[in-house]
């Protein structure tokens, strides 16, 4: 299909030819097409339509990538994130070119800092000593969940508000994107940033069409709805992720994503493990 | 280490340096795990009939002690004769095990006791300390036996055994096992000064490996004496050292063990670690002195239905 | 040989009634219809309990709502001190509350005793102290309670069950309305009475008893605002597909299939304790039972002889004996379940143990036993059996130790034992567990959180982490 929303300019007129970027999927640090091979318009541009299958493939990049990204230091995971929000600040004049107002970016900027701030705190502050009654050496940490699907919102800040607390602390993700050209930009942006392949996930198309799939698969430990407005969709991919009892962020309505987010977006996605030792000689 | 103490057993250590590597490969303990064990097995309710039973097997294994400087032979003579008949208004009440004293008692205690079936033990070797030469302590040994005694309660040098020489307690239990003759050798570990669980289950299989008949918990000299977890412990030492070997060796724990109820809970404990062959005064002593009173006591109240007071048992 | 004589535990100190009906608003009140309770042990009727209908948990809900208001606008002293009474008043009717529990369950006397009465009161004592620190726990320097929580209990620990749902509810402003299980109402209506002791006011804790459709309409009242279950992972499931749109809050702790792993340096006599608490406490009736054991073959044999000896110790029958270690099973239905799995275990191939034990004519009973030879293949590796019933399997690496303990969906528990400190925190990182006991099995403290992680559930009861499932 042409891209027909852009009125040609007429030759005279042209210096030289630019050259377009293919906007595709981003699955285990690639930047593949759909495999089912279809696209669909975005602002003019053929954007990768991902199908089920792409969601399959992207679930395995991300389990693969998942226990040696856990496995990294919390220290590691930080300055990785710092990465990302340094490579952003030096892309500013791609995500305006995408219509992102300079005011977001600096949120999306901001973000990433405040998160790779956490990576190294925040099982202090979700985890501690137990004093139990007895001689025990008794602890609880959190740990990553494992592979989160995530409906992201549209705004590229409601995107990052919800990449950002998921890897933070270790888990990999699945993303559904709704605004595709500035997700796959920032896709870019992790692909430079010594983020391992695979850790992100980005997934283009249609929400309503994949986000069944990633509620129902065995092998995704919790969802994150943030991004699905119908609520017959939402109770209906909740329904599902019951199937495997995955955790299941529920979509708030009106949600500030410049706003404080706290720490509920990380502590939702992490598990608390609790070791017991007897201590004595 | 002499290669004749341990051509004994087949698949014995037969270097310090194995000696030492198979001790510490023996399993490790679990502080909290086996005083967790102990304390349930505590908690055992024997009651009735099991109840009698359990004090007249207790009254039997007592090994009734006296180790005081102060010790007379009048004194002995009162304690061995409580030995023979603990309740003497009692027929039915059994003997018990046998008296412990000093080596210089013996042959007081062995007038009393000699013919009766009641053994005569004697601490030996430096007693308590073990704190003395090797030809003093063997010396100590013979003349116990000499004089009578039928048992001998040894220390091990528990100085040598935390300094990590195993072969010197190993060769030193060795000779006075040589040195006891036909006397039934009991080797003291005084498990309050090991400071481990670890420490006992390696003191006990090197007494074991180097022949003791008997493991022994304490002198009663030091603050920590018998416990419940620690001799939990040598239970399971003994079981696994026969296991593995073939010989049985009895266990004594020794001092603090003052109440039938105290007593109980070690039986308790030989049935559910060791079972029926343990059960038995050839294979397990409680050292104790007014343990006895005490299990008189509760014989009586199971007897006559009411409950027993002092001034009606012998004070010796 | 040294037998044990008859020590029986007074039954005498429980005083029962014929029937009983539901606490609703602070009052016993009739239900339309009733079951029976009975005596797994030998089968004779305790009680007759109501059976609550729809319109009965309507009543239920709407007293804990009423009650709300008020409730959540005590200051957090003034509930602390209910909740502090709560706990005094259940230590001192701790034995005949250990009693009526293993009549009604047919746990041993020596665990409701030891284990579940000391439970529940530290359990009370320990929220307690929280109801007027919450904005000190982390979740915002405002926390404000949820509602009404309607809350479902499973048979295993009722009491302790109950506590551990109750005490977090009430100590942060919560009300609730609770459904024991049908086959062990009876120590819920009993603390029914502990909160008329207390004065609690009415209807801050509603109790309705009654069975599965019982539970499902109070889950789906729309008035609940809280949703919290312990259970089966099936009717779990069940649970989340009906909370799902209506933005209950939900915490479930579900089933597992905890993987008890040995390595050939453990400390050998505690281990084999360890995996005896670990199957055969409360009759293997436990979520986090370690009813998988991992064992490094090099020592495989060794440990299952020793293992073997002591299951031979075991002392199976009345649960109101004081030396009893296994009681009844809970049920006719459970027995059966039980009956039918080890029977799939032998026809798999696996070989089945137990130590030669009397069980008595009346009630229902299993023996302690075990499955060598299993593999991950085997249904007894992969199901929860939920009785005394341990699989055994080996395998050679601490690699596979842990890929074997993983390869499950559930994740609620895991043992590690071992004498080796880096081993056991390697292994302890690794396992996908929400609760890993090294060098010990089955402990529980109010102060440590408990909860599962895949299948076996979300949220932690216990402990700082238990509040947040009751706090916005």
């Amino acid at each position: 299909m042409p891209k027909s929303s852009k009125t040609a300019p007429a030759v005279a007129e042209r210096s030289r030819l630019a050259v377009r970027k293919t906007y595709k999927l981003y699955v285990g640090g690639k930047f593949p097409r759909s495999e089912s091979g279809r696209t669909y318009l975005v602002d003019g541009d053929n954007v990768a339509l991902a199908s089920r299958k792409d969601a399959r493939d992207a679930v395995v990049a991300a389990r693969a990538a998942q226990p040696k990204w856990a496995g990294a230091t919390a220290y590691n995971r930080g300055q990785v994130l710092y990465r990302v929000a340094e490579m952003i600040e030096a892309r500013r004049a791609e995500f305006a070119a995408l219509g992102v107002a300079p005011v977001e970016v600096d949120a999306v900027i901001d973000r990433w800092v405040w998160y790779a701030g956490w990576s190294d705190k925040v099982a202090q502050v979700a985890g501690g000593a137990n004093p139990v009654a007895g001689p025990f050496f008794n602890i609880s940490a959190p740990e990553p969940t494992g592979v989160v699907g995530v409906i992201a919102p549209s705004s590229l800040l409601g995107l990052v508000s919800v990449i950002a607390p998921a890897i933070v602390t270790g888990n990999t993700v699945v993303v559904v994107a709704s605004n595709p050209q500035a997700a796959i930009t920032l896709a870019e942006v992790l692909a430079t940033s010594d983020v391992p392949g695979g850790v992100v996930n980005i997934l283009t198309g249609r929400g309503a069409e994949i986000a069944p799939w990633l509620a129902s698969h065995d092998d995704v430990n919790a969802l994150d709805l943030s991004g699905v407005d119908d609520a017959g969709l939402a109770t209906e991919l909740e329904r599902a992720a019951a199937g495997t009892l995955k955790r299941v962020l529920r979509p708030v309505s009106g949600v500030d994503y410049t706003g404080d987010p706290g720490t509920g977006p990380m502590t939702a996605l992490l598990e608390i493990k609790t070791v017991w030792h007897p201590k004595g000689f | 280490m002499t290669a004749t103490a341990t051509s004994r057993l087949s698949g014995l250590p037969d270097s310090p340096a194995d000696l030492r590597t198979f001790l510490h490969g023996l399993p490790g303990v679990d502080k909290v795990g086996i005083e967790a064990r102990a304390a349930a097995l505590g908690t055992r309710s024997v009651k009735t009939t099991s109840k009698a039973q359990a004090i007249d097997l207790a009254i039997r294994m007592v090994d009734l002690t006296t180790l005081e400087g102060a010790d007379t032979p009048g004194k002995v003579r009162a304690l061995s004769a409580k030995a023979l008949r603990p309740d003497p208004a009692d027929p039915t009440c059994p003997p018990v095990a046998a008296v412990c004293v000093y080596p210089a008692m013996v042959p007081t205690a062995a007038a009393v006791l000699a013919g009766s079936g009641v053994h005569l033990a004697s601490v030996a070797t430096a007693f308590p300390s073990g704190q003395a030469p090797l030809d003093v302590k063997l010396a100590d040994t013979r003349d116990a036996v000499a004089g009578g005694a039928d048992e001998i309660d040894m220390v091990i040098s528990r100085g040598a055994f935390l300094a990590g020489d195993y072969a010197h307690v190993f060769d030193e239990i060795v000779a006075v096992k040589e040195a006891a003759g036909p006397a039934h050798l009991k080797v003291i570990l005084e498990t309050g000064e090991l400071g481990t669980y670890d420490n006992v289950r390696r003191a006990s299989w090197l007494a074991m490996l180097a022949g003791a008949d008997f493991i022994k918990t304490s002198t009663g000299k030091v603050p920590v004496a018998a416990t419940l977890p620690v001799t939990l412990l040598m239970l399971e030492a003994v079981r696994d050292f026969r296991d593995r070997y073939g010989r049985q060796v009895g266990v004594k724990p020794a001092g603090g063990i003052r109440t039938t109820k105290d007593a109980i809970k070690y039986l308790v404990m030989i049935n559910e670690t060791c079972g029926d062959d343990w059960l038995h005064p050839d294979w397990f002593r409680l050292g104790a002195s007014s343990l006895l009173n005490d299990l008189l006591m509760q014989r009586t109240k199971l007897t006559t239905g009411h409950y027993a007071g002092p001034d009606y048992f012998t004070l010796d | 040989m040294f037998e044990y004589a008859p020590a029986p535990e007074s039954r005498s100190i429980v005083d029962l009634a014929p029937s009983y009906g539901l606490f609703i608003d602070g009052e016993f009140g009739e239900a339309k219809d009733t079951f029976k309770t009975v005596n797994p042990a030998d089968e004779q009727v305790l009680a007759e309990v109501a059976l609550a209908s729809p319109e009965d948990v309507d009543r239920a809900v709407a007293a804990a709502r009423r009650a709300f208001a008020g409730w959540s606008a005590l200051p957090g002293s003034e509930r602390a001190k209910y909740l502090f009474r709560i706990a005094r008043i259940l230590q001192e009717r701790a034995r005949e509350l250990a009693v009526l529990e293993s009549l009604d369950n047919g746990k041993p006397i020596r665990e409701s005793r030891d284990v579940d009465l000391p439970l529940v009161a530290a359990h009370f004592f320990y929220y307690a102290g929280w109801a007027d620190k919450l904005k000190y726990a982390g979740f915002g320097s405002d926390p404000r309670p949820l509602g009404v929580a309607g809350q479902v209990i499973p048979w295993n620990f009722p009491l302790l069950m109950l506590a551990w749902k109750i005490a977090p509810a009430l100590a942060t402003g919560n009300t609730v309305v609770l459904k024991p299980a049908e086959t062990t109402p009876l120590s819920a209506l009993f603390f029914a009475d502990v909160c008329r002791q207390a004065e609690l006011p009415p209807g801050v804790v509603n109790i309705v008893t009654g069975a599965g459709d019982t539970g499902r309409y109070l889950v789906e009242h729309p008035d609940v605002n809280k949703v919290a279950f312990t259970g089966s992972t099936e009717v779990g499931r069940q649970i989340a597909r009906s909370v799902a749109g209506t933005g209950k809050r939900l915490t479930l702790e579900l089933g597992g299939k905890a993987a008890n792993i040995v390595f050939d340096d453990a400390p050998i006599d505690q281990a084999v304790e360890g995996i005896v608490n670990g199957i055969f406490f409360n009759q293997g009736h436990v979520c986090c039972a370690g009813s998988r054991l991992l064992v490094q073959e090099s020592i495989a044999e060794e440990l299952l002889s020793s293992l073997k000896r002591r299951m031979a110790t075991l002392r199976v029958g009345d649960p109101l004996d004081k030396n009893t270690d296994i009681g009844a099973i809970n049920s006719a239905a459970q027995l059966a379940r039980i009956t039918e799995l080890s029977e799939i275990g032998a026809a798999e191939g696996a070989e089945r143990w137990s130590p030669p034990c009397e069980l008595p004519d009346r009630g229902f009973w299993f023996p302690p036993t075990i499955f060598t030879g299993v593999t991950q293949a085997h249904r007894i590796a992969r199901e929860e059996i939920f009785g005394p019933v341990l699989s055994v399997l080996t395998f050679r690496t601490p690699a596979e130790a842990v890929e074997k303990a993983n390869n499950t969906p559930y994740g609620l528990s895991a043992g590690i034992w071992s004498d080796k400190g880096s081993q056991i925190l390697a292994v302890a990182d690794k396992l996908r567990a929400g609760v890993v006991w090294a060098n010990t099995f089955n402990k529980f403290d109010p102060t440590s959180p408990f909860g599962g992680y895949k299948e076996s559930g979300y949220g932690r009861e216990g402990g700082r982490h238990g509040l947040e499932a009751y706090l916005a």
